[in-house]
């Protein structure tokens, strides 16, 4: 692989919500960096965190109950101290960004020719009519087969697929160097999932853009990924090549994910899950390891003090020692210790 | 042999309008379906999103109007019986949806909401009710403490094992389960089909297993049929579907499942293309001029598929 710029730092980031008179950190202490044209994926489960992350990256927290400390670094600057109007000028422009519910991004009272020139009247200085010829370059380099008609449609009139091209077009019309998608193919189709990660895949040669793709699914990660994250209850515990983390798994929850997957070669019978489940917010272990309570098997004196992430080969970081310990044979006393672990 | 068969199902939707709101057109939501059910088997019914899955199931326990076609369980004509209270159709096909919780009334504590099929459907004294009850939570792995609690105090996973908790209450023969697993994470996923597996063993259940997860479908199912704007366009036993489709559209979707063997995306990426190619270039021997799929065409004795000249020894 050719040696790649980072383009974005983050360091020691925390981001935490305001609840009753608390304030809980729903991302901590996380440290990544962003390469050009690489894809990086995110992937945990439901609320481990991964769309607070995207959130924070492009700065679009609920304000008044967020705070957010660390670093994200983009040219040398704190994006995180960053002003609304100085937010607005990167957002769109500098980083553009994906969410799941393509409707719900896009306004339904206005026409997508509109929107997507929206975008380019607020950040270039092309005039109308350079603005017109570039949105119907924009929809046909997103595969939309009739790129006039589709400019003069609504929202409502498209299927959700089609609306999830728009929303990428309006994503990548600045050309932006950093694109944050937040679970994009969720809500599509299998069919239709290819076809839009594949399209991502081919925007990305154009524009060398570094992605982070935020997904629940493996098996996406796979298809498109170069480097993964794990995260659990807010943390990162395991960051690999997509090759290293899908042959040499090592954290526990990392393995036990991978292992709840219906497999296609595999005739067993039982998928093999760790017990427990990912605390709520509310419900985290303010001290100590959060992943504890799912390892109760390992001795007390074992969990580092401040489990950090390990070196274990080059570019493989696993969070601290359990991993060395643990065997999904502790779980072989079957079904009923599994689900009242529930 | 099958103790239930679903012969040329349909279920078409008037489509109103003009001045008068007379019927204008029709939306052939199902579209002449045919299946049968053999006792302890799991049967998958894939495809995208608004191609009839979940109005199948529907129409099969009743929830929707059979505009025609027959359903014959244990011999007797069921086709429309729903209305029927107590009978035996009723009691013995049961069915759970991607949120189990919405069919049950949230004012409702767990107890009074697992003795209502129990009340409806066995003539038992109190007691016996309430050990019924408690024998049922014991199988989806759940304790007492459950009974007084209300729906929404319940977890995703354990909201879907309660609602086959419901569902197995009066010890069906089947149960019609709509995209049992799709709205959970992949860990309490993996608990919840482990379980239906389970149970199955034990009671000797059937599923219809209703699921736009090609992975979770291959995981759980010994038949599987492809839908298509209502109708089926191949239908075979797990091995026939992923070791030897032949319909384009099954080929398409096989293709598109992600994989998690990154080593090999590329070459995937290249048959998604071929594939892709192929279902554009010979569309007409899928499809009738319409658009319509073809009747099925038997290959095997289980393996059916929906194309022209697929006859065995056809053209
Ligand atoms: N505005 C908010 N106020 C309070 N808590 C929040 C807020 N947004 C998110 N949370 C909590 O923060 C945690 C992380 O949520 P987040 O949405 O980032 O998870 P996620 O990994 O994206 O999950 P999913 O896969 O379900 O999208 C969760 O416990 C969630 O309930
Ligand atoms: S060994 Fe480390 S990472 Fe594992 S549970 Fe203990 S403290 Fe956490
Ligand atoms: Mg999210």
């Amino acid at each position: 692989m050719k040696s790649k710029n980072d383009i974005l730092n983050i360091k020691n980031l925390h981001t935490s919500f305001r609840i009753k008179d608390h304030y809980y950190h729903a991302v901590e202490d996380i440290s990544l960096t962003l390469k050009e044209n690489e894809v990086l994926a995110i992937v945990g489960e439901s609320g481990c965190g991964k769309s607070t992350l995207a959130t924070s990256i492009v700065g679009l927290h609920p304000p008044g109950n967020t705070k957010v400390t660390g670093e994200i670094l983009y040219k040398g600057k704190n994006l995180v101290e960053f002003k609304e109007d100085e937010l607005n000028k990167i957002r769109g422009n500098d980083i553009g960004f994906i969410f799941q519910d393509p409707l719900a991004a896009l306004n339904p009272l206005m026409k997508i020719g509109e929107q997507i020139a929206e975008t380019l009247k607020y950040h270039t200085k092309l005039d109308e009519n350079k603005r017109k010829e570039r949105v119907l370059e924009l929809l046909d380099q997103v595969g939309i087969v009739n790129p006039a008609r589709v400019a003069n449609q609504f929202p409502h009139q498209l299927s959700g697929g089609m609306r999830q091209r728009v929303v990428i077009a309006i994503a990548i019309a600045c050309k932006p160097k950093i694109m944050v998608a937040d679970e994009p193919t969720t809500a599509l189709d299998v069919t239709i999932q290819a076809q839009i990660l594949d399209l991502l895949n081919d925007l990305q040669e154009e524009t060398d853009a570094g992605i982070v793709l935020i997904t629940h699914d493996l098996g996406v990660v796979a298809e498109v990924a170069d480097r993964v994250a794990v995260m659990y209850a807010g943390q990162i515990v395991e960051l690999a090549t997509v090759t290293e983390l899908f042959r040499n798994p090592l954290h526990p929850y990392t393995r036990s994910l991978l292992n709840s997957i219906p497999q296609a070669d595999s005739n067993n019978e039982r998928l093999e899950v760790i017990q427990g489940m990912v605390p709520t917010l509310t419900k985290m272990p303010r001290k100590g390891c959060r992943f504890a309570p799912r390892v109760p098997w390992i001795d007390e004196t074992k969990h580092e003090e401040n489990p950090a992430l390990h070196e274990i080969s080059k570019d493989h970081f696993v969070r601290c020692t359990c991993w060395k310990d643990f065997h999904f044979e502790h779980q072989e006393g079957g079904l009923q210790h599994e689900l009242h672990a529930n | 042999m099958s103790f239930m068969q679903i012969k040329d199902l349909n279920v078409h939707y008037p489509i109103r309008g003009g001045f008068f709101n007379t019927v204008v057109d029709h939306v052939y939501a199902v579209d002449g379906v045919s299946m049968e059910f053999e006792k302890g088997k799991t049967y998958g019914l894939v495809g995208e999103s608004g191609s009839g899955k979940s109005t199948t199931g529907k129409a099969i326990i009743g929830l929707e109007k059979i505009t025609s076609g027959q359903i014959i369980y244990e011999g007797q004509n069921v086709t429309n019986q729903r209305r029927k209270r107590n009978s035996a159709y009723n009691r013995d096909i049961q069915m759970i949806f991607q949120d189990s919780t919405s069919a049950m009334n949230p004012r409702k504590r767990i107890q009074e909401i697992l003795a209502e099929p129990i009340r409806n459907f066995m003539k038992v004294s109190p007691q016996e009710e309430k050990r019924r009850i408690i024998e049922l939570l014991e199988i989806v792995g759940m304790s007492e403490e459950a009974l007084l609690k209300y729906p929404h105090e319940f977890s995703g996973g354990q909201k879907q094992r309660l609602g086959i908790a419901r569902a197995v209450a009066c010890n069906p023969k089947m149960i019609i389960a709509d995209e049992p697993v799709s709205a959970l994470d992949l860990s309490v996923q993996a608990q919840v089909l482990n379980f239906m597996k389970d149970i199955q063993n034990e009671f000797g259940l059937s599923y219809l297993f209703i699921s736009h997860d090609l992975g979770v479908v291959r995981h759980m199912c010994d038949h599987i049929s492809i839908m298509y704007k209502g109708r089926f366009v191949e239908s075979g036993t797990r091995e026939e579907i992923y070791a030897n489709p032949q319909h384009v559209y099954t080929n398409r979707l096989l293709s598109a499942i992600p994989n998690i063997e990154p080593e090999t995306r590329d070459e995937r990426k290249i048959k998604r293309r071929a594939v892709e190619a192929a279902y554009k270039a010979d569309s007409h021997k899928y499809f009738d001029e319409k658009g319509k799929v073809y009747p099925l065409k038997d290959l095997s004795q289980t393996h059916k598929v929906a194309m022209m000249g697929a006859e065995r020894g056809g053209m």
